[in-house]
């Protein structure tokens, strides 16, 4: 018996035990529920780290949830599994990290961001529950606790959402975004019913084996395909966030966006592991590619004009949502085609993934560094700011690395991913990647504008007495920087040890499915 | 046929509260619709699961009197998803009270600070 | 909000207790029967609503405080994933008190039986934990609510460094 085996179990027992006992700390004071918060994070980003090292090393792990034993997929020789299942194969591990990373910077982040609030110990428990949330999506392997997660990540969010209620524009947002995702969420449900009836199993594994081409199936897979891109914010569906992204505070934010990227996940373990083997018609990737481009070229158009620094960097979000989605669109495009899958479509899907770690951690560092400005000024509104450049010199130089990853430029780990992109949509049709392109250009022009009204300029009066923002929320700041300077100089490393794997075990439906079942022919011994 | 329309109901009550979704403008028929919206998902899994003439599925009733039981999982999934539910209403009429508090009004038109 | 009249008072105290033993009967017995602890908590938090609607929010702020309602939150929800680590010589939530022989152990008995409430190991044990929880939880839902909508009546402590 190794206790390796409990990691997928601890991952989510670890930030719910945090959740539970964090209302209780705050009888310790405020250093006790500081460090109960520092300390939680820590442990559960190091058991990510652990299970991503193990699962890239062992193949699939799987856990059943109150089972006689770990790996007792199928008890008393029974053909479908029973109990709650979770798996973890190289993409879920490599979500499961990359979550964990933003989860611990948002968490340090917020320590000092949130300290002159009351109710923080609420935040915290809200924050830990979203946490578990957001590992359940990554790791569950079936879809009834796939619903359950999505719903207890977003339920926490709604609140952390509205934290500062005396705002009505953060009740606002808040409400906003209840009603997308809870709408979301019904879809999905209603989607696992229809295949609960047609197969009478829930388990990804089990419906990825027997699922057949059919009327119920194809209805499931839109509602599943609209609820998980509504949630992920795709195009049509984009409005509730820039809302929520600049109306919730900044440590939540870095740890909403992780959040949706498990929305995202969601929709590629369905497009890819489900419903892998009937992509041979290109309807769906090219719904994905469509979604993806919109989402490109509409949530950039809309940041440049935008005045709040929130907001902007949030409408950039939808934006960069669409790179991913265009990746993973022509990754799919190829899936049926070995050729096609060799000649441009593993090169799309590793664009895409490292376009995901990439996205998660610059755009998490941003939404930081634009808490910490309205920490520093009380100000959102770019039009005020100005000459902040003497006054935070190191959020200025967290902020620059950030915004040079996102636009994109060379030595950045933005542009390895972004060029994957454009290589490989270059090779399914020319225009996707002149969109492509035409979007990297408009965030590089708006990044510019928000760096140069907001650091450069003549000194203003009103922000004499401004000071560089306290300790933590620098710390937080620079767990991503680190993280975007490790991913940019170690480029070849991080492709073929983070980004490959993933983008291998997300087309390798076989090994998803067969880790279930194969547990079981070796007897599923203690 | 008979047998289909219970699908029918949940279908219909699915559109209507999907209708009052879109269409309301009071933020307290929102989230009535919302609900309308949940309670017709609920009832479709329910219906999944039932078996005519099937007895309830307590485990100590196996093998005496009816064989026939309805399915437990959707049973259970439905108390899951009742659960959840409850928690977003909960919460979604607390925002409706803090939004009425800071706008002075329940209609959609008049909360829009956030915009373009 | 004030309180009802003398007769709903005294509806109140007459039957409300019996929401209460009702609730806790559901609890107690939810690996049973159809129930369990949410269920259940949910009826016992009615009886709660019925005191705040029938005596009005300053009676129910001089019988409890918030903080109550926190602790059984936090002490449900604990117990609820300290019996699940308890498993982890096999699994989380591992059942390791079914058919142990002690406290819930009892195998339970075939055929149509009025139900043995020594049984079912964990289940029961999570039963109580989430019917703790849910008592606090929803009380806490209406004592906040109640609070929202009356924001001269609040229960706890004031709120600080919200600006605007």
């Amino acid at each position: 018996m190794n206790w390796q085996d409990h990691l997928p179990a601890l991952l989510l027992a670890v930030p719910l035990f945090g959740a539970f006992l964090a209302p209780l700390t705050t009888l310790g004071g405020k250093g006790l529920r500081n460090a109960w918060f520092i300390f939680v994070s820590s442990v559960f980003t190091l058991i990510a780290f652990l299970l991503w090292v193990r699962v890239g090393a062992t193949g699939p792990a799987i856990y059943v949830m109150g089972g006689q034993g770990w790996n007792l997929a199928l008890p008393s020789g029974l053909s479908i599994p029973v109990r709650i299942l979770m798996e973890v194969d190289a993409f879920s591990a490599f979500m499961v990290l990359l979550s964990a990373v933003a989860a611990l910077a948002g968490a340090i982040f917020s320590v000092n961001y949130m300290e002159r609030f009351s109710g923080v110990e609420k935040f915290v428990a809200l924050y830990f529950l979203m946490v578990t949330g957001m590992f359940g999506m990554e790791i569950t392997g079936d879809f009834f606790n796939f619903f359950v997660f999505l719903e207890i990540s977003s339920v926490a969010s709604f609140g952390l959402v509205a934290f500062w209620r005396d705002r009505g524009e953060a009740l606002e947002a808040a409400f906003k975004y209840m009603l997308v995702s809870t709408l979301g969420a019904m879809m999905v449900l209603v989607a696992v019913a229809f295949l609960y009836s047609r197969y009478n199993v829930v388990n990804m594994a089990a419906l990825g084996k027997v699922i057949e081409w059919g009327m119920v199936e194809k209805t499931a897979l839109v509602l599943f395909l609209t609820a998980l891109a509504m949630k992920c914010g795709a195009v049509p569906m984009h409005m509730w966030m820039p809302d929520a992204y600049a109306e919730a505070p900044a440590g939540v934010t870095c740890a909403l966006i992780a959040v949706s990227q498990a929305s995202l996940y969601g929709l590629f373990r369905v497009c890819f592991t489900i419903y892998g083997s009937f992509m041979g018609s290109p309807m769906i990737p090219w719904v994905i590619i469509v979604l993806g481009v919109l989402s490109m070229f509409i949530g950039v158009s809309m940041a440049v004009i935008q005045k709040e620094v929130g907001r902007l960097i949030a409408y950039h979000s939808v934006s960069q949502v669409g790179y991913m989605l265009l990746g993973f669109g022509v990754g799919l495009l190829a899936l049926g085609d070995a050729r096609a899958m060799a000649d441009y479509g593993f090169t799309a899907l590793k664009g895409g993934v490292f376009h995901i770690v990439n996205y998660t951690m610059y755009k998490g560092l941003l939404f930081l560094a634009a808490g910490a400005l309205y920490y520093a000024t009380g100000s959102r509104n770019l039009n005020e700011m100005g000459g902040l450049a003497r006054q935070l010199p190191k959020t200025m130089v967290l902020f620059m690395i950030a915004a040079a990853a996102i636009a994109g430029l060379p030595p950045f780990n933005g542009f390895v991913s972004k060029l994957l992109i454009y290589e490989s949509s270059f090779a399914v049709h020319p225009i996707l990647a002149v969109f492509a392109m035409v979007t990297s250009v408009l965030t590089l022009a708006s990044f510019v504008k928000i760096f140069q009204t907001a650091f450069l300029g003549p000194e203003l009066k009103k922000f004499k007495d401004v000071r560089e923002v306290p300790g933590s929320m620098l710390a937080g700041m620079t767990v991503l920087a680190c993280a975007i300077l490790v991913l940019s100089l170690f480029p070849t490393w991080s492709l073929n040890h983070l980004v490959e794997p993933a983008a291998k075990a997300l087309v390798d439906q076989a090994s998803y499915i067969g880790a279930v079942f194969a547990a079981a022919a070796t007897g599923g011994g203690l | 046929m008979i047998g289909n329309f219970p699908y029918l109901v949940v279908g219909i009550l699915f559109v209507m509260g999907f209708i009052g979704l879109v269409f309301e403008r009071n933020l307290m028929k929102i989230a009535i619709a919302m609900s309308v919206v949940e309670a017709a998902t609920n009832l479709f899994i329910i219906t999944l699961g039932y078996r005519s003439g099937g007895s309830i599925p307590v485990w100590t009733m196996a093998g005496g009197g009816s064989s026939r039981m309805v399915l437990p999982t959707p049973q259970a999934l439905t108390l899951t998803a009742i659960v959840i539910g409850l928690a977003t209403t909960a919460l979604m009429l607390s925002f409706v009270m803090m939004i009425y508090r800071h706008y002075g009004s329940l209609d959609v038109r008049d909360v829009r600070r956030l915009r373009g | 909000m004030n309180p009802l009249s003398v007769v709903a008072r005294t509806v109140c105290n007459l039957f409300a207790w019996f929401l209460a033993v009702f609730g806790i009967y559901v609890i107690i017995h939810g690996h049973l029967t159809p129930g369990g602890g949410f269920q259940g908590g949910a009826v016992v938090a009615t009886f709660m609503a019925f005191l705040l609607v029938a005596h009005g929010g300053k009676k129910m702020q001089s019988w409890v405080k918030k903080d109550i309602f926190t602790l059984m939150e936090c002490g449900g929800l604990t117990l609820f994933i300290t019996a699940g680590l308890l498993g982890m010589s096999n699994t989380f939530f591992f059942n390791f008190l079914a058919k142990a022989g002690g406290l819930f152990g009892s195998v339970v008995p075939m055929g149509p039986n009025p139900g043995a409430l020594n049984t079912s190991g964990t289940i029961a044990l999570m039963n109580l934990s989430v019917g703790l929880e849910v008592v606090g939880g929803l009380s806490m839902i209406l004592l906040y609510m109640f609070s929202g909508a009356h924001p001269e009546e609040s229960f706890g402590r004031e709120e600080a460094g919200h600006d605007r």
